[in-house]
């Protein structure tokens, strides 16, 4: 400790001794001076500035880039130079100071030109070599990017670096990012853990032990095994204890997290289906295929707003031009592709509609089959359209970041699937109970005979139902484009899973629905913690839904009726 | 005196019936075999029939369950690759020492690390434990899920969805390594069947013969059965279980039979497959399989024991000629169309366009010189769910 202090305040003295010169300068000297403890000195004078010439020209220096020529007529003193090319036809290089950056002159004011060997390569001892880790280093820690200066500062904390203490209490002090700040005090703790003094071991270990420090559970478990002084182990041990505490809280919250949003990803594959199953009682097994719609209009959204994209259906040639755009007007193609993938979706379900499902509405069991040959067929369009294999869908940039909230990682797009999510459920709740379309839905789902018989237009409400149905499914597949492959045979995936959403929910209501979705996606995640593979979790799930139904078998919500038959 | 009506297509048929069974089942057991044995007809289509055939025995149990008793079952696919796998494991251990490690246990097995065969390996070293349990796991499995289901009262669309899900979950299982089962490869390398060489033409011709026989017994055992009193109940189940429930009947206990009774089905055509084709593995098990099998089903005429044979070997065999070359790309354009429009416009399959067409040209001129009696008519079709439920009764 308090021979780092004082190499500290060398610095400090030196820095305010030189700062008069450049880094350059600075630089350039160290190299001909020919004492290795001046160099040293003069090196570690660097420290704190940040002219972004220091790592280059060090990094130069230690890989022996630079050379030192010593002029013969008029004899002078050393100069320290950089070589570069190309080599002409003498091999001779161009010669640039290191002092100024200017190119070196000759005594008659031209530009001179060595070979390698008229000058000789200035060379490193070790100890310059340590001196300028601990510039670059510090250089790195004050590094203007947060981001950057974190993974330096775990990066020591992880390596337990002894010499680079003094540099970060130096920036314990004049931190201000929380995060980094948090970093520093957790390396700072991490490094002494190696101090020689059992107080300040002891006092590393509780502030590991109150920061949950994940990280340094191997430090700890080493400290703890080979340290001589009893307290020391205790405070290792009970630091240790804090932290396996806290990874249990985090892992719990990190699984919970997980489980939402799988669960809102289901929810949202799942509430199309709530409206054309649990409302309208069609089996539409072409539902996936609508997600696949609403996937692949993103995806040519995407290509529009990027390079354009070129596709051969049928062999016809379609080329979409593109607008070349990059950065946020790229990134802005999702908001332009989520109503579109919308009313995409809802266009080919009005489609399927009127050509198909309007003459299945008495035969459940029929509209299952018709729709199963529906989705053959647009699958195998997409395949022939946008080719077999997966297509590549590109996350905007406010869509791709995380948030890490005391080392529990929430990815944005996950958060924003949640959102997305509940403003779906809330959308559609009052679209169907406060809207005048919502009543009518409402009336031709519960009683169709009745409510045409009232002089509700019901051939025309089952179509804008079944289309609005379609188009959530078109808003999911826009979602998943973000979260896994977009690929002809994504919507079969899918399928399965979003039937036993609303079968466990309970057919027709759409709230039994968000509730089941969490339910199941919370218990998938936390089977697959458990368990550890993910296979068997679904199997279990799978497993427990089929048992679930014998103990409610029309779901967790059943809409009351007085018919025997359904 | 009422003139006797003249006798409809169903009739006619009826009467040719027992000849058309006697005949087709000849021509598969012995004229068919017979010609391969000669020389008339090459291996490769008699092993082609073989195949149609087991997808026809599937079939088969496809519409015993969906068109007799109303239950549309998409796991059918897995109790006919069961069938297929238990087969399976028993080919496998005919292969002895000669696979690619010379172990004397499957590859695969050798390849996930084990010395030694897993303990439910053992038995299916004879052919007789492989044979039962052929029977007997799928009739189990069929037998806990039916009971949970049925117990419960899940049915309709409910039930199609469950049994996918059941099927789902057994393909997801399957396809892991540590089932022990294969995992993604499955079984293949077959090389001995009963002490046979399983590629040879004599020994695939004996197991055309024997699919044949399989797929005659199977067709005689649903024809008698449906023509018992079991059926009539069977058919009222389908028609309207409420009414069968109130008349004193314990339907679930029917349900329960047939769905075990279908499960075996599948999976002895499963079973005959498997040495046919020369491979199980866990994609034969995948939904889609199970839905294509209710298309032959729903093509060929569902509700009749024809309907669904005709149905699995004319969609295979346009599969087969529609899968080569140029058309492949369209071949799942075909398949999808072609059951829309089934659905849509021949309810009753491939199988009813004779009576449709017969019909139709009957009627035109009845509905010019006899209107009432149109009239009388049309209930008297509509009549059939009623009077089978009547008729029951009566033999309650």
């Amino acid at each position: 400790m308090r021979w780092s202090a004082s190499i500290l305040s060398i610095w400090l003295l030196f820095c305010s001794l030189v700062s008069a010169e450049t880094p350059r300068e600075i630089i350039a000297k160290a190299i001909v001076v020919e004492d290795v403890a001046e160099q040293a000195k003069l090196v570690k004078s660097l420290a704190g500035q940040a002219d972004p010439v220091i790592p280059e020209l060090l990094t130069k220096w230690k890989e022996s880039e630079i050379y030192i020529y010593e002029p013969t007529e008029p004899a002078g003193p050393k100069v320290a130079v950089l070589l570069v090319g190309p080599k002409d036809a003498e091999d001779k290089l161009s010669a640039i100071r290191v002092d100024s950056g200017a190119p070196l002159k000759d005594k008659d004011g031209k530009d001179q030109r060595l070979t390698t060997d008229e000058a000789t390569s200035a060379d490193t001892d070790s100890d310059v070599r340590v001196a300028m880790k601990v510039v670059l280093d510090f250089l790195a820690v004050t590094d203007t990017d947060p981001v950057k200066r974190l993974k330096v500062v775990e990066q020591i904390g992880l390596n337990q670096d002894v010499e680079k203490l003094p540099v970060l209490l130096e920036r314990e002090k004049v931190e201000t990012d929380r995060k980094v700040k948090r970093a520093v005090g957790e390396a700072i703790a991490l490094v002494q853990l190696k101090s020689e003094d059992a107080a300040t071991q002891i006092k590393a270990c509780d502030a590991l032990g109150a920061l949950g420090s994940i990280p340094a559970q191997d430090a700890l478990k080493a400290l703890a095994k080979e340290t001589k002084d009893a307290a020391v182990a205790t405070a290792a041990n009970k630091a240790l204890t804090a932290i396996a505490t806290h990874l249990q809280i985090v892992n719990t919250a990190g699984t919970a997290f997980r489980g939402l949003s799988l669960g809102s990803v289901l929810l949202v594959v799942a509430m199309g289906l709530a409206i054309t199953f649990g409302l309208m009682g069609v089996i539409n097994m072409a539902h996936g295929e609508l997600i696949a719609v609403g996937a692949y209009t993103t995806y040519v959204v995407q290509n529009i707003f990027g390079a354009g994209l070129a596709l051969a259906p049928f062999g016809l040639k379609i080329a979409l031009p593109g607008m070349k755009m990059t950065g946020a007007g790229y990134d802005a193609y999702f908001i332009v592709a989520l109503p579109l993938s919308f009313l995409m979706a809802a266009l080919v379900g009005v489609l399927l509609e009127r050509t198909i499902i309007q003459w299945l509405y008495r035969r459940p069991l029929e509209s299952l089959l018709a729709t199963w040959g529906v989705s053959l067929v647009m699958q195998q369009l997409f395949r022939l359209t946008f080719g077999a294999n997966n297509v590549q869908v590109d996350s905007p940039a406010w869509l791709s970041g995380n948030w890490t909230i005391y080392d529990v990682i929430l990815g944005w797009n996950r958060v924003f699937v949640i959102g997305f999510a509940i403003a779906i459920v809330v959308g559609t709740h009052l679209l169907l109970t406060r809207t005048p379309f919502g009543l009518l839905i409402r009336a031709v789902t519960q009683n169709r005979q009745m409510a045409a018989c009232m002089g509700v237009p019901t051939e025309r409400v089952n179509m804008l139902t079944f289309a609005f149905g379609s188009g959530l499914a078109g808003l999911a597949g826009a979602f998943l484009s973000q979260l896994g492959n977009v690929g002809p045979g994504m919507g079969q995936d899918r399928i399965v899973d979003a039937f036993m959403t609303v079968v466990v929910g309970g057919v027709g209501s759409i709230f039994g629905t968000v509730i089941s979705a969490i339910g199941i996606g919370v218990t998938d995640q936390s089977l697959q913690q458990i368990l550890g593979n993910p296979v068997l979790g679904k199997i279990l799930v799978l497993g427990a839904i089929i048992l679930f139904l014998q103990w409610k078998p029309a779901g967790l919500f059943v809409t009351k009726s007085r018919n025997l038959e359904s | 005196m009422v003139p006797k009506p003249p006798p409809t297509p169903r009739e006619i048929l009826a009467r040719f019936e027992i000849f058309l069974i006697g005949f087709a089942s000849i021509m598969l057991i012995f004229i068919l075999p017979i010609l391969n044995a000669q020389g008339s007809i090459d291996n490769f289509t008699l092993n082609l029939w073989g195949k149609y055939l087991c997808y026809g025995i599937l079939a088969i149990s496809v519409d015993l369950l969906w068109g007799y008793t109303g239950l549309l079952s998409l796991g059918q696919a897995l109790f006919f690759s069961l069938g297929g796998y238990m087969m399976g494991m028993y080919l496998m251990r005919m292969i002895g020492t000669l696979g690619q490690y010379k172990m004397p246990i499957p590859d695969f097995l050798v390849f996930l690390g084990w010395s030694q065969l897993p303990t439910f390996w053992k038995p299916f070293d004879s052919f007789l434990f492989a044979f039962l349990m052929i029977i007997l796991l799928p009739a189990l499995v069929a037998l806990i899920f039916g009971y949970l289901a049925f117990r419960s009262r899940v049915k309709g669309v409910y039930f199609s969805i469950l049994t996918q899900a059941l099927t789902y979950a057994a393909a997801l299982m399957f396809f892991r390594n540590d089932m022990l089962m294969g995992g993604n490869n499955g079984f293949t390398d077959f090389k001995f069947i009963l002490g046979q060489d399983v590629r040879s033409a004599d020994t695939q011709r004996g197991l055309f013969i024997a699919t044949s026989i399989l797929a005659v017994g199977t067709f005689l055992l649903c024809r008698w059965l449906t023509k018992t009193k079991f059926g009539l109940v069977q058919r009222a189940v389908r028609d309207s279980e409420v009414r069968v429930l109130f008349s004193g009947y314990a339907a679930a206990n029917y349900k329960l039979f047939v769905f075990v009774l279908c499960a075996i089905i599948a999976s002895l055509g499963g079973a005959l497959y498997v040495p046919q084709v020369g491979i199980i593995n866990p994609s034969e098990m995948g939904t889609d399989k199970s839905l294509e099998a209710v298309v032959w089903c729903a093509v060929g005429g569902r509700g009749t024991l024809v309907g669904p044979i005709i149905g699995a070997i004319g969609v295979n065999a346009l599969k087969s000629w529609a899968t080569v070359g140029e058309t492949a790309n369209y071949w799942p354009i075909i398949l999808g169309g072609l059951f829309i429009i089934v659905v849509l416009f021949l309810p009753k399959g491939i199988i009813s366009i004779p009576g449709i067409l017969v019909g139709f040209f009957k009627r035109r001129p009845k509905d010019d010189a006899a209107a009432p009696k149109a009239v009388e008519e049309a209930p008297a079709e509509s009549k059939t769910d009623d009077t089978i439920v009547a008729k029951t009764e009566a033999q309650a």
